[in-house]
């Protein structure tokens, strides 16, 4: 059971979603504005929040970005707009992952579930149990999913957390981004590929030194991403 | 032989000028050469007859009544030597006989013309060495006898050559000549000007109408002087004012249409997601089995139409963003053999039952937008499989510049007459046909993403059988800022 929050104005979008969610088992609180959805995030402690972008006052791009200022919830955005720039601000205002309304439900369980697993599929040949590997000025546990950076522990949002663990478990590999669409984020081979360079971004600008010199997330222009090498 | 004329005003125009000045040219020089040459001759020959009849007038009273051979040939050397600048040389004859003297030969007609009268009779020749006149002048009695003021039968010829007024009269040609290229040239300029001045406007015209051509309706042209063209300018900026207006009236229709369509469909979407979100609970309760069995047929009823109409508005508000221009590409390098498995294994669509595939050996990595290559190859299949047969043949090859992926089946062919509105929006080949699977939209979206990859999509009936739409790609898209 996933105590799941979901913040969206319309009332009849919002019944329907609160039963197609409960029909799958989830614990669902529902509000209507951004600013119950701040306050619901505290009283409730959801393990997930369905978050629409179009709310009456506070937007939920604002609401998105609020949320990542204190909690690394995983954030699912529930899109109603055709224009795809709201999508993509609001991906990269922090959150994991978006469902285009209409959805169904099996279709909202699924990216739900995605984002809920911890971990990426385990790559061959990178076994747990190994204990916190250190590269660079980084320190990856990935045992406790736990990020360091000279020793202080780095907040990353879920998605971030996964691309992280997924490209540091082959260093040097490049993935394209539809291959870290399938792995990472459990979307077809043609999902969104900006939710990558969204992630990439935000990712970037947590571990990297210079954003735009990165060096542990490297651009490999016309094929994807890889991690590392590092410069000597 | 047909001459033809140069294209284009400005050479018809100097052509024109120059015929007209040449011509005028021409007439005033042959008047004036003609009278020139006339006058001078004329001089000329006068002054030579009046020389030779003083000079005759002086010598002949010394010659006897009857004079001998030898007297004539005396009388003629005197008259040569009497010649002065002149130069003549003379002859006499005596009632028509021989030529006594050095003016050689002289033509029977002048022979003729003075034997009988005493009139004098000259003429012009051209010799092999220059221009002559030929004098033939009679000599009559003087002194008081009975016989004095008649013919003597005596008639003096004397041939003078006309070089120095050859001279002059070829001088008075060149004069002409060297008169007429000045002439000419000024005629050209003034051509060059008067074309210049009937072409700048004709140019400006063209220059603005090309610009409104070319999509710049806001071209007017300045209206200066009263001419023709003046009045041309005129009509022509009312012309394109008109057109202004006109098209962006239209560009308001259309565009009012069309947020109208995207309004519709946006609307649309807020009570369809509450819908959408409960349709897979309908579904397991209709076939739960628990339901009355109309219930449940109601049920699964309303979910799958709903799905159909979550689907039609999904593909409206795509077309609603290309119209828009709001459809961006995002290219990556895929490999063409991955593109086209995972399109066919999301649809579920078996291999080699339903598709055939023959791609390139080499595998070669196309630069695209991948989910909407998927839209496009989706689409056409799915179009293929509902009204063309099983199997459907994909089919790409790969050049350097290019990428040709055909997308054929085995059906009945499209009918020609609907052939050029396959990827009209909503078309239906029969209005009354029963509504298909699609949404009406699916080869128009195609259409357009192919050509957001700046490709082009046809669609053409096989020689045998069935129907083939052929993406074509370049393979030169480029976009910055790209991983």
């Amino acid at each position: 059971m996933t105590r799941v929050l979901l913040i969206e104005d319309d009332p009849a979008v919002r019944r329907g979603v609160v039963l197609g969610l409960s029909r799958n088992g989830h614990e669902t609180e529902a509000v209507g504005t951004g600013e119950d959805g701040l306050d619901a995030l505290v009283a409730f402690k959801p393990d997930l929040v369905l978050l629409d972008l179009m709310l009456p006052g506070m937007s939920g791009l604002e609401v998105c970005r609020r949320i990542r200022e204190t909690s690394r919830v995983p954030l699912v955005i529930l899109s109603a707009r055709g224009d795809d720039i709201d999508v993509v601000i609001g991906l990269e205002a922090g959150a994991d992952d978006y469902v285009v309304k209409p959805a169904g439900a099996a279709v909202i369980e699924a990216r739900m579930r995605a984002v809920l697993r911890r971990v990426a599929p385990v790559q061959t040949g990178t076994g747990t149990g190994a204990g916190p590997t250190q590269v660079g000025d980084l320190e990856i546990d990935r045992d406790a999913l736990i990020v360091r950076k000279h020793g202080e522990e780095l907040p990353l949002a879920p998605s971030e957390l996964k691309l992280l663990l997924f490209l540091s478990a082959a260093p040097e590999r490049t993935f394209s981004r539809q291959q870290l669409l399938e792995d990472v984020w459990e979307h077809s081979y043609y999902g969104d590929a900006r939710l990558v360079d969204a992630c990439v971004m935000r990712l970037r600008a947590k571990i990297e030194e210079d954003p735009r010199r990165p060096a542990y997330v490297q651009t490999v222009r016309g094929f994807g991403y890889r991690f590392g090498p590092l410069p000597a | 032989m047909k001459l033809a004329l140069p294209p284009g005003l400005r050479p018809r125009l100097v052509v024109a000028f120059v015929l007209v000045a040449a011509l005028s040219e021409l007439i005033t020089a042959t008047l004036t050469f003609r009278q020139a040459r006339s006058a001078i001759l004329d001089r000329t020959q006068n002054g030579a007859v009046h020389d030779l009849r003083l000079q005759i007038d002086s010598l002949a009273p010394d010659l006897p009544t009857n004079p001998t051979d030898t007297d004539l040939r005396i009388f003629a050397r005197q008259l040569d030597r009497a010649s002065g600048s002149r130069g003549w040389h003379t002859g006499v004859s005596r009632d028509g006989g021989p030529l006594i003297g050095t003016a050689g030969d002289v033509s029977n007609a002048l022979r003729d013309a003075t034997k009988s009268g005493d009139t004098t009779f000259y003429e012009r020749v051209e010799h092999a060495d220059g221009h002559r006149l030929r004098i033939g002048m009679p000599i009559n009695y003087t002194g008081r006898g009975k016989e004095a003021g008649k013919p003597s039968g005596l008639v003096v010829y004397a041939v003078l050559p006309l070089d120095g007024e050859r001279a002059d009269i070829s001088a008075l040609v060149n004069a002409a000549w060297a008169g007429a290229v000045p002439a000419l040239a000024f005629a050209v300029v003034s051509a060059l000007f008067a074309a210049r001045r009937v072409l700048r406007p004709v140019r400006q015209l063209r220059t603005a109408a090309e610009k409104i051509t070319s999509g710049a309706l806001d071209t007017r042209l300045d209206v200066v002087g009263k001419d023709e063209l003046t009045t041309l300018t005129g009509t022509f900026n009312t012309m394109a004012a008109a057109l202004e207006r006109d098209d962006a009236k239209l560009r308001r229709m259309e565009a009012n249409a069309r947020r109208f369509a995207a309004d519709v469909s946006h609307e649309l979407r807020t009570p369809l997601a509450a819908m959408a979100a409960v349709t897979d609970a309908l579904d397991e309760d209709a076939r739960s089995g628990t339901l009355p069995p109309d219930t449940a047929d109601a049920l699964l009823l309303v979910s799958d139409e709903t799905r159909k109409l979550a689907g039609m508005i999904e593909d409206l508000m795509e077309i609603s963003r290309f119209d828009a221009g709001a459809a961006v590409l995002h290219l990556d390098d895929v490999s063409l053999r991955t593109v086209v498995h995972k399109t066919l294994h999301l649809r579920g669509w078996r291999e080699p039952d339903e598709v055939i595939t023959e791609l390139p050996g080499d595998d070669p990595r196309v630069r695209v937008d991948a989910r909407r290559i998927d839209v496009v190859l989706a689409n056409l299949i799915g179009n293929a499989l509902r009204h063309g047969a099983a199997p459907v043949t994909l089919r790409a090859t790969a050049t350097q510049e290019s990428l040709v992926i055909d997308v054929a089946d085995d059906g009945p062919g499209i009918p020609e007459e609907v052939l050029p509105h396959v990827f009209d929006r909503f078309y239906k080949a029969d209005a009354a046909r029963a509504r298909s699977e699609g949404s009406g939209l699916g080869l128009a979206i195609a259409m357009e993403n192919v050509r957001l990859h700046h490709g082009t999509l046809t669609a053409a009936n096989l020689p045998d059988n069935g129907a083939v739409f052929t993406i074509t790609l370049p393979r030169t898209l480029r976009q910055e800022d790209q991983p």
